[in-house]
C-alpha cells in the first residue's frame, strides 16, 4: 500500500466488514481529509455504525486496510495490522462519542472527563481537574462538573461525552449519531458546537448520521452506504448530491421518499 | 515521539519584579506532567508581579498547554499581578481564544454540598426509617398481590413462576445436596469426637435428626436461597429498573409487584420446602457415613435418628423455612425495585438483597425460637 498523501487523515482501501459469515459492507474505499467534517450516512441497517466500529478498532476488518496519518507524531499507522501494534497508538490520538454518550454513570462529569487524563498522563491531580474543567467549558458544561450523568438531559450528556472524547486533544473525533434523539434546537446547537470545534481546533470529524438537517449544516464530504449493494452509492458534497445526483437511492434519501415510492 | 520536541522551560528574571518563562518544544498533555507544579510554584511566588510567557520556540500546543497558560494568568490576576503572552505562533492564536478564562475562575460547585458528620448520622437514621417504612409497605403490597393471585389464579404469570421454580429450585439442587451432606458429616463427626469421652456416641443420630429437622435445615437452605436466588431477583429487577422497564410496566398500568414480584415469591415459597427436604436427607446421609465409619450398624442409626423427633418438629421446621423463603424472595425483589440509576446501583442492590436476606433470616429465627418455646412446640 502506498503512503497516504499529507492532507489525508484516514485512508480506507478495499475494506470489507463482516460479522462472521454475514458481510455488511464489501470492498469500500474512501479518504478523509485533514480538518474536514466527514459524514457517513445511509438508511438504518446499511452498515454506518459497523464501518465506524471498524475505523475505531472495535472490530478487525475481514479484509482491506485502514491507515491513519499523523504527520507530526510518527507518520502512518495501520489499524488493520495483524499484530495490532499500531492500535494502541491510534486509540490515543482519536476520540469517540458513542450514540448514547456512554458516560460512566457512577462518576461525575468532571471525573468522566478526567479519566483519560488520569490513565494516560502524569499531570498532577489539580492540573487534571483544571484541564477537565476547560474541556467542559468548551461544551458549555463547566457549571455541571459535579453532577452525575443521570442528572443531565440527553443533549447535555452528549456534549459531556464530546468533552470526554476531547480530553487528550485527539486529532480525529468520531461521533456516532450526535443528533439522534435530540430536539431540533438542541441538535442545531450541537451542530454549531461541532462546526466551531472543527474550525478552531482543526480537528478532523468523522460523523455517522442520518439526520438530514444536521448533515447539510455540518458536512464537508459525505459518503452514502446502501444495504442492498453493500457499498458506497454516492460520495461528495451533500448539497451537490441533493441537487444534482441522478442516483435514485440518493434522491430517495435526500428527498425523504419512502422506498418504492417512485414506482407509482 | 522524537526527543527534540521534548518540553524545556527556562526561567529568567525581568527587572524590576517580573519573570520570563521561555517554553520550547511540545507544550502538551504528555510533557507537562513533570513541570506543571514547578511552573506554578515559581511563577506563583508573591514577589513576581509581572509574568511573561515566551512561546516563540513552542512546537506544539494542546489543551493542557493552554490550561497551564490560563492557570498562570488566573493565579497571577488573583494576586493582583498580570501576565503577557509573547511570541504565540499565529496558528495557535485561535486555539487559545477558544477557552474563556472567566468561566474557569470560580471553583467547581458539586451537585451536593459537603455535609458534617452530625448531619450524616441524621441522614443515615432517616434513611433507615425510610427503609423500614418501605419494607412494611412492601409486605402489604406483596400480601395484596398474593391475595390477588389466590383469587384470580388464571392471571398469575405461571410461565415466569415455573421458570423461577426451575432456576431457584431445581438448579440449586446440587449445591443444596452438597452443603447438606457436608453439614451432616461435619456435625456428626465433631459431636462424635466430643461425645466419645463420655461413651455417648450412640446419641449422635438423635442429635443430628433433631438439629437438622428443627433448625439447621431451614436456616442453611434459606441462606443458600438468599445467596443464590435473592441476589438474582435483585439483579434482574434492578436491571429492569435501570433500563426503565419497570417504568414501562407502570405506564402500561401493570403493577410491578403483581407482575414481577408475585411469581418470584410464589416460586420461592413452592420450592423451599422441597429444597429443605433434600437438604435434610443429604445431611442424614452425611451423618450415616460418619456413624458407619465408627462401626455402628445402619439399623442403629436409622432407628435412633427419629426417636426424639415428632411430626411437630418436622412441620415446624418446614413452616420456618417457608417463612424464610418469603422473606428472602421478598427482600430480593424489594431491593431490585429500590435500585437507583446506573450500573453500580445494580451491584449495590444485589449486595443489599443478600445482606438484608440473611439479617432477616437470623432475626426471624430468633423470634421463632422464643415463640416456639412459649407455645411448647
Amino acid at each position: 500500500m502506498t503512503e497516504p498523501a499529507l492532507d489525508i487523515a484516514i485512508s480506507v482501501r478495499n475494506l470489507t466488514c463482516a460479522y462472521g459469515p454475514r458481510v455488511i459492507v464489501r470492498d469500500i474505499g474512501f479518504d478523509v481529509r485533514r480538518g474536514e467534517i466527514f459524514v457517513i450516512l445511509g438508511g438504518s441497517g446499511c452498515g454506518k455504525s459497523t464501518v465506524l466500529k471498524h475505523l475505531i478498532g472495535l472490530y478487525r476488518p475481514a479484509s482491506g486496510s485502514i491507515a491513519y496519518a499523523f504527520p507530526d507524531r510518527g507518520g502512518t499507522l495501520r489499524m488493520d495490522r495483524e499484530d495490532g501494534q499500531d492500535r494502541e497508538a491510534i486509540l490515543r490520538r482519536i476520540g469517540v462519542m458513542y450514540q448514547g454518550g456512554a458516560l460512566f454513570g457512577s462518576m461525575t462529569l468532571l471525573e468522566n472527563v478526567r479519566l483519560p487524563l488520569e490513565e494516560f498522563t502524569d499531570l498532577p491531580s489539580a492540573a487534571r481537574d483544571f484541564v477537565a474543567r476547560m474541556k467542559l467549558s468548551l461544551v458549555g458544561l463547566e457549571d455541571f462538573s459535579g453532577h452525575m450523568p443521570s442528572e443531565l438531559s440527553g443533549g447535555m450528556q452528549k456534549r459531556a461525552a464530546i468533552a470526554r472524547a476531547m480530553a487528550l486533544d485527539p486529532e480525529v473525533l468520531f461521533l456516532d449519531e450526535p443528533s439522534a434523539g435530540l430536539d431540533p434546537i438542541t441538535s442545531a446547537g450541537l451542530d454549531e458546537l461541532i462546526r466551531s470545534l472543527s474550525r478552531s481546533l482543526g480537528v478532523t470529524f468523522v460523523v455517522v448520521s442520518h439526520e438530514l438537517p444536521s448533515i447539510f449544516s455540518i458536512a464537508d464530504t459525505v459518503i452514502m452506504l446502501d444495504k442492498k449493494t453493500q457499498g458506497i452509492v454516492a460520495q461528495g458534497d451533500p448539497r451537490e448530491l441533493r441537487d444534482s445526483s441522478d442516483n435514485p437511492l440518493v434522491r430517495q434519501f435526500f428527498l425523504r421518499e419512502a422506498a418504492g415510492a417512485e414506482v407509482t | 515521539m522524537d526527543k527534540t520536541a521534548a518540553l524545556r522551560i527556562d526561567y529568567s528574571p525581568l527587572a524590576p519584579d517580573g519573570l520570563v518563562l521561555s517554553f520550547a518544544g511540545r507544550l502538551d498533555v504528555y510533557g507537562l506532567g513533570r513541570s506543571w507544579d514547578e511552573v506554578l510554584a515559581r511563577a506563583g511566588a508573591r514577589e513576581v508581579r509581572r509574568l511573561v510567557a515566551d512561546l516563540s520556540a513552542v512546537q506544539g500546543l494542546d489543551g493542557a498547554g493552554i490550561g497551564l497558560l490560563l492557570k498562570l494568568r488566573l493565579d497571577k490576576e488573583a494576586q493582583g499581578g498580570g501576565m503577557e503572552l509573547r511570541g504565540l505562533p499565529e496558528r495557535y492564536r485561535r486555539l487559545v481564544d477558544l477557552y474563556n478564562p472567566d468561566r474557569l475562575k470560580s471553583a467547581p460547585a458539586g451537585a451536593w454540598g459537603e455535609t458534617s458528620w452530625v448531619a450524616r448520622v441524621g441522614l443515615a437514621g432517616l434513611a433507615l426509617g425510610r427503609d423500614l417504612r418501605q419494607m412494611v409497605a412492601f409486605v402489604g403490597e406483596c400480601t395484596l398481590a398474593l391475595c390477588f393471585a389466590a383469587r384470580h389464579p388464571r392471571r398469575v404469570r405461571w410461565k415466569d413462576t415455573l421458570l423461577t421454580c426451575e432456576r431457584a429450585g431445581a438448579e440449586s439442587l446440587p449445591i443444596v445436596l452438597l452443603i447438606g451432606f457436608l453439614m451432616g458429616l461435619i456435625m456428626a463427626f465433631q459431636s462424635a469426637m466430643s461425645l466419645e469421652r463420655f461413651g455417648a456416641q450412640i446419641f449422635v443420630p438423635n442429635m443430628l435428626g433433631l438439629v437438622m429437622f428443627r433448625e439447621l435445615g431451614g436456616l442453611v437452605t434459606a441462606i443458600l436461597l438468599a445467596g443464590r436466588s435473592g441476589s438474582a431477583f435483585a439483579a434482574e429487577i434492578g436491571t429492569m429498573k435501570v433500563n426503565e422497564e419497570v417504568n414501562a410496566l407502570l405506564t402500561m398500568g401493570l403493577d410491578p409487584v403483581r407482575f414481577l414480584v408475585a411469581p418470584k415469591v410464589l416460586a420461592a415459597a413452592a420450592m423451599m420446602p422441597i429444597m429443605v427436604l433434600f437438604f435434610n436427607f443429604a445431611s442424614l446421609v452425611g451423618g450415616a457415613v460418619v456413624m458407619l465409619s465408627l462401626e455402628f450398624p445402619m439399623a442403629t442409626y436409622t432407628s435412633r435418628v427419629f426417636t426424639n423427633l415428632d411430626m411437630t418438629d418436622f412441620l415446624g421446621g418446614l413452616f420456618k423455612a417457608l417463612i424464610f423463603s418469603l422473606l428472602v424472595a421478598g427482600v430480593g425483589c424489594l431491593r431490585g425495585l429500590q435500585t437507583g440509576t446506573g450500573a453500580g446501583a445494580v451491584g449495590q442492590s444485589t449486595t443489599s438483597a443478600v445482606v438484608s436476606g440473611i439479617i432477616l433470616i437470623a432475626v426471624t429465627d430468633g423470634v421463632f425460637a422464643v415463640s416456639f418455646y412459649y407455645l411448647g412446640i
